[in-house]
């Protein structure tokens, strides 16, 4: 078989294979970029909403938190990609793979950010308001410099999370790395060596940060 | 009888027992006292086969510790242990802290091991506690039941590390209580403390550990009020102060 | 919205839906109960001063935890019939889960053997203990309870990513079922959303016994 000047090696596979999964990749990325961007805002206003607020509103916002993180991913892009279809406004999968994805990271965000709140000792907050500092002097000086330490391994584990979760958007036609190897599969059968560059790519880029996190959490207990 | 031949202790490049010589004879305690540091913990610790010693040779009633055909574990029951922070098991109740060992390492069991361990409880005067997990006693209670553990074994002889040392004060009195009860009772005691008065009453025999060595080992009255080597005399002046 | 919804399509398959919930439960469980057990292994394993059995069980655990779960059961389902087995959906998407389970409860486990103070082992022996006795009576039993929430907490993920078998033709359990049902009657929305409601509530349940039988563990402190 023979398209413009590709060459074939034995296994089947050709070079139009490997820069079909590159591309499958730098979408893996993308989505994961923009995702974790989005649902990283969203997850400080949730979480410091939720840290400040009444416990009204902090029982809706848990309730639909809640619902988020006990439903599977696949499942909720299928759903929002049904809506969006009936409702006759159609959206790319791209734009509903990143509506999803920043909601869902913004859902676990807001609890670890929430956390992140909590775990600023009241008695140095007060400190700082009885030296005059305003409400929010006191969130941005006090709050957010000791609480990022805390959050931040747990934010890493999120974004990490999102990184391999974007596997999943293929149900609703995205195609991410993943999805592009399995393409290649059932069309050349080489499992093992197609899977086995993929899962390298997750692999090489989920392993060094969770280590580094690891590190970087040893070091702030110490 | 215990008898500790010429024992050399390192941990890495640490030297931490160079050449004790002691002999335990049954019925009699031997107290250990010295300066942080000296070795007299290390000491207790090779007795058992908790930590292995690099030269020399320990024996009781006869079978060196240290040989590799020894069975540890059967000669442990002859040896009782008590340590400085009681070491309790959480997860079980006064009682059963007690019944276990019995059960699983003496194959006694559950009626006869419930019996000694209610016995026992007695003795240390925790008998109402007996349903109750260790994390509700106060410290002194769950050294006592530390004791009690060990004494359930009928071990032959009995080891106390710093037993008091992580005691409140006001706590020290009752554990103490308990040892002079041991002694009268006859058993062969090797008491680490720092406890100087209670080492007086109760000892046959004092050692003094200074730098992995006994440099005096006499009598409670001759090493107290007649001391011969320097290093005794320094700790003593510190420590009486 | 020109779309009028068809609850009952969905109505009529109600057996089928509560079926397949029954058999996501059955994977979800099933695929714990085998991963706890392969991940005590593995946490000793990492522990362990042979240095093979150190490799093995961190290959596992890094493998597990640093790739998605959609990528293991591919390795499955694909990748096994490389070699001329062939595995049915089911089947790869219960290694899988295993297999993932495996890895994050080994370290769940390495974390609770690592808080256990070393002098729990060391007393238990100078009463006489022997090794292997130490850790099944004061050991162990106390790292249960420590590993006993984030256990559960990953019991919900064995839930979430069950529905993964619909990938790879699995069409039993609930997403399996929700997703023939829907190409069959091409009524997407009403589907997925009665699927969304029922892994939410099979999640409630989970969660539900998990704290029930929690309190019956921890007692009333």
């Amino acid at each position: 078989m023979e398209s413009n000047g590709t060459v074939e090696i034995i296994t089947g596979l050709h070079i139009g294979d490997f820069f079909f999964m590159l591309q499958g990749a730098k979408r893996t990325i993308i989505l994961t970029l923009v995702s974790i961007s989005l649902g990283t805002i969203l997850g400080l206003f949730i979480g410091i909403l939720r840290g400040v607020f009444n416990k009204y509103v902090n029982y809706i916002f848990g309730l639909f938190l809640d619902f988020v993180r006990s439903v599977p991913l696949i499942i909720q892009f299928i759903l929002v990609n049904a809506y969006f279809g009936i409702s006759g406004h159609a959206k790319s999968p791209f734009f509903i793979g990143v509506l999803v994805l920043s909601i869902y990271s913004g859902a676990y965000i807001s609890e670890v950010v929430r956390a992140g709140v909590l775990a600023v000792p009241l008695t140095t907050r007060r400190a700082a308001r009885s030296l005059g500092l305003s409400w929010f002097h006191d969130l941005f000086y006090i709050v957010f410099p000791i609480g990022s330490r805390a959050v931040f391994p747990s934010w890493i584990n999120i974004v990490i999370g999102l990184f391999k979760d974007t596997s999943l958007i293929a149900v609703i036609g995205y195609i991410e790395l993943l999805r592009a190897g399995e393409i290649i599969i059932t069309r050349t059968w080489e499992p093992i060596l197609v899977l086995g560059c993929v899962g390298l790519f997750y692999f090489i880029i989920c392993y060094p940060i969770s280590k580094w996190s690891e590190r970087f959490e040893k070091k702030v207990l110490t | 009888m215990i008898k500790i031949e010429n024992v050399h202790k390192s941990f890495g490049n640490l030297k931490v027992l160079n050449g004790i010589n002691l002999e335990v004879t049954k019925g009699k305690s031997v107290v250990v006292i010295g300066s942080s540091g000296s070795g007299k913990s290390t000491l207790l610790t090779c007795i058992n086969g908790l930590e292995k010693i690099q030269e020399g040779k320990i024996f009781v009633d006869g079978i060196e510790v240290n040989e590799k055909k020894t069975d540890l574990n059967l000669l442990r029951t002859k040896i009782g242990m008590v340590f400085q922070q009681f070491n309790v098991f959480p997860h079980l109740t006064t009682l059963d802290n007690i019944t276990l060992a019995l059960k699983v390492v003496l194959k006694k069991s559950n009626e006869e091991s419930k019996l000694i361990a209610i016995e026992q409880l007695k003795k240390v005067d925790l008998f109402e506690k007996a349903d109750i997990y260790p994390n509700k006693l106060s410290g002194g209670q769950q050294q006592r039941l530390a004791i009690a553990r060990a004494l359930a074994m009928s071990p032959s002889y009995m080891l106390f590390d710093e037993i008091t040392s992580a005691l409140d004060p006001m706590l020290v009195g009752e554990v103490l209580d308990t040892l002079r009860i041991l002694k009268k009772d006859g058993m062969t005691m090797v008491i680490v403390t720092h406890e100087l008065r209670f080492a007086r009453e109760v000892a046959d025999l004092i050692a003094f550990v200074h730098e992995g060595k006994i440099l005096e080992l006499d009598h409670p009255g001759e090493v107290f009020d007649r001391p011969k080597n320097d290093e005794t005399k320094k700790f003593l002046e510190r420590a009486l102060k | 919205m020109n779309y009028t919804f068809h609850w009952n399509t969905v109505w009529n398959v109600k057996e089928a839906l509560l079926k397949g919930a029954l058999v996501t439960l059955e994977l979800t469980i099933a695929s714990m109960l085998l991963g706890a057990f392969l991940g005590i292994f593995i946490a000793f394993g990492k522990n362990s001063s042979r240095k093979l059995f150190v490799n093995i069980a961190s290959s596992w655990i890094e493998v597990a935890r640093n790739t998605p779960c959609l990528f293991q059961i591919y390795m499955i389902y694909f990748g096994l019939g490389q070699f001329g087995i062939n595995v049915s959906s089911y089947f790869s998407v219960l290694i899988a889960l295993t297999f993932n389970n495996a890895g994050y409860l080994a370290e769940i486990i390495r974390g609770g053997l690592k808080s256990i103070p070393v002098t729990q082992m060391t007393t238990a022996r100078s009463l006489g203990m022997k090794i292997s006795n130490v850790y099944i009576y004061v050991i162990l039993p106390q790292v249960f309870k420590i590993v006993y929430y984030p256990s559960t907490n990953q019991m919900m993920w064995a839930l979430l990513n069950s529905s993964l078998g619909m990938v790879v033709g699995l069409s039993s359990d609930i997403a399996g079922v929700t997703s023939f049902e829907q190409a069959r009657t091409f009524r997407a929305f009403e589907f997925f959303t009665a699927a969304a409601i029922l892994y939410y509530a099979i999640a409630k349940l989970i969660m539900f016994l998990s704290k029930t039988l929690g309190k019956k563990i921890y007692g009333t402190d």
